[in-house]
């Protein structure tokens, strides 16, 4: 998919040369290690970058004030490699991260891993929505996400997962998802993606070729859900709007932003956390229908 | 193993299981589970995702009431409900979740009277299943590893059950299908009683599950 850069009134990427060489050279490749960062500061009032940190395969690039893409500049990661992306968002500054195309994860030498980590100040506001991982078949890959909000923050996270390419079979996939707001555990979660003898189990993803989630992590206020959005029968639209005790459990627990919940259409459901966010959760046959179904869900909530 | 064991994992047990069937109702619904086979892929599903989960805070729930040394360090109460909150995506999961586990709370301060249940119920009136479970096994005797064994049983159990119901299959039948997940319930509970960090994984199929369910308007099971 192509993203229409703007003129380069940004700084252009800086591969910086501190990149370590990884422990050994495999089948004439080597094993890369990457880390990259991003971090916020405030100057006047507004959000500037005062660090962008690019080490390829990790490659950032402005594209506005305050949004940044991720630009792969190499095939992968391949099996071996471990690729860590850090986004430190200072406190009353916004960023956004997106990318220029989809991740697509290969075989090689080992397990592959990513580590994103990322801190959202108070009052700060994060947007992280790359494109999809594709695991392709033979892949042995970890993906770990360190969500932490301090007070007031707020963060949109979406994580889109391809069981292999066209026609293909997944490799084999362990992706973490943790996320913290003010020290108390939001959502921890742990999907694991082609492990043979769960396959196909209507308990974890049926029949589906992809999963994907959106966090919408401390909305800011309550809010009515667009009923009669496009893709709502009456009778759903209805139903989420006639929400009951469910989710009123926890008295004082559900700060969402979303009245009710529950399943909005077919394959996805709208999520009220138990603590301050709601998860957009979706499966579906392929990479398009996915991201159509989490937008419905997204479109539920007021963030 | 302690004779207490087989009373908490008994299905006579008065705590309310049989009202629950874990998804199961509304897979059969869907056509998702519709025999043995499928009934078994359900099953397994379950038991290595939330089941998995489910055995690793009972575990912990147990080594936190008898404060035992053993990492991982024992929690509050609270602390361990709101671990299993953060795991349970579902709003329709946490009611049936703690539904059960004021059930099995409000039996077990009867039948194994513990000033530790006495305290759970007081700092978490309505914990989750898991939480219960690991207090009670702690007040009934049971130790940690056996308390992750029952949880893992509770997970698989009464989706079989049901499903027997719903689909009216042979209960020998399921029964043998529940023999052959044996090795699994002992891999789950086992990883789950050694687990130094609680395990998180989870089951986005049984999550759309558990909130059509919520929603359905003529149900059999509560969950």
């Amino acid at each position: 998919m192509s993203l229409p850069l703007p003129p380069r009134r940004y700084p252009a990427p800086v591969a910086l040369s501190h990149r370590t060489p990884g422990a050994g050279e495999v089948a004439g490749r080597r094993r890369m290690r990457a880390s990259a960062a991003v971090s916020t500061a405030l100057s006047g009032g507004r959000t500037i970058l005062p660090l962008l940190r690019s080490d390829p395969p990790l490659t950032l690039r402005q594209t506005g004030p305050h949004t940044v893409h991720l630009v792969s500049t190499a095939a992968g990661p391949l099996g071996g490699d471990h690729l860590s992306l850090d986004l430190d968002v200072a406190p009353g500054t916004r960023l956004e991260i997106g990318s220029i195309a989809s991740t697509l994860v290969l075989p090689g030498d080992g397990e592959s891993l990513s580590v994103i980590t990322a801190r959202v100040g108070e009052g700060a506001v994060l947007s992280f929505a790359p494109e999809p991982t594709v695991l392709a078949a033979g892949c042995a890959h970890r993906m770990v996400v360190r969500l932490t909000l301090a007070e007031g923050a707020r963060a949109r996270w979406r994580e889109e997962i391809i069981f292999g390419r066209y026609g293909e079979a997944p490799g084999r996939c362990v992706a973490g998802f943790d996320a913290m707001v003010e020290g108390r555990p939001l959502l921890r979660q742990e999907l694991t993606v082609g492990d043979p003898s769960l396959d196909g189990s209507s308990a974890i993803y049926g029949s589906a070729r992809c999963v994907g989630t959106t966090l919408l992590a401390a909305p800011p206020h309550p809010a009515t859900p667009k009923s009669g959005s496009p893709g709502l029968t009456a009778g759903q639209a209805g139903a989420s709007a006639a929400e009951g005790p469910i989710g009123a459990n926890a008295p004082g627990q559900g700060a969402t932003g979303v009245r009710g919940g529950g399943v909005v259409a077919e394959g996805v459901a709208v999520l009220p956390l138990a603590g301050p966010g709601v998860l957009v959760s979706a499966l579906a046959a392929d990479a398009v229908e996915l991201r159509r179904r989490l937008g419905l869900g997204e479109a539920q909530i007021a963030w | 193993m302690s004779a207490a064991l087989l009373l908490l994992a008994d299905s006579r047990l008065p705590a309310g299981g049989h009202a629950h069937s874990g998804g199961a109702e509304q897979a059969v619904k869907t056509g998702a589970v519709h025999d043995l086979a499928s009934l078994r892929g359900f099953l397994a599903g379950r038991l290595h995702t939330a089941g998995l989960v489910a055995a690793g805070l009972t575990a912990a729930a147990c080594r936190s009431a008898g404060r035992s040394p053993t990492p991982p360090a024992p929690m509050t109460w609270a602390e361990l409900d709101a671990e299993a909150d953060a795991r349970t995506a579902s709003p329709a999961q946490r009611e049936a979740n703690r539904q059960q586990g004021r059930l099995l709370l409000r039996v077990a301060r009867r039948v194994w009277p513990s000033p530790v249940l006495e305290e759970l119920a007081l700092a978490v009136p309505n914990p989750h299943h898991p939480v219960a479970l690991g207090a009670v096994a702690h007040a009934a005797g049971v130790p940690p590893d056996e308390a992750a064994m029952a949880a893992a049983y509770h997970a698989v159990a009464g989706a079989a059950t049901a499903a027997v119901r719903l689909l009216g299959l042979d209960p020998v039948e399921v029964h043998r299908l529940l023999a052959g997940l044996a090795p699994d319930l002992d891999a789950v509970a086992e990883r789950a009683a050694a687990a130094e960090v609680l395990p998180a994984t989870s089951a986005p199929a049984l999550d759309l599950l558990a909130e059509r369910h919520a929603r359905a308007g003529l149900r059999l099971f509560v969950s």
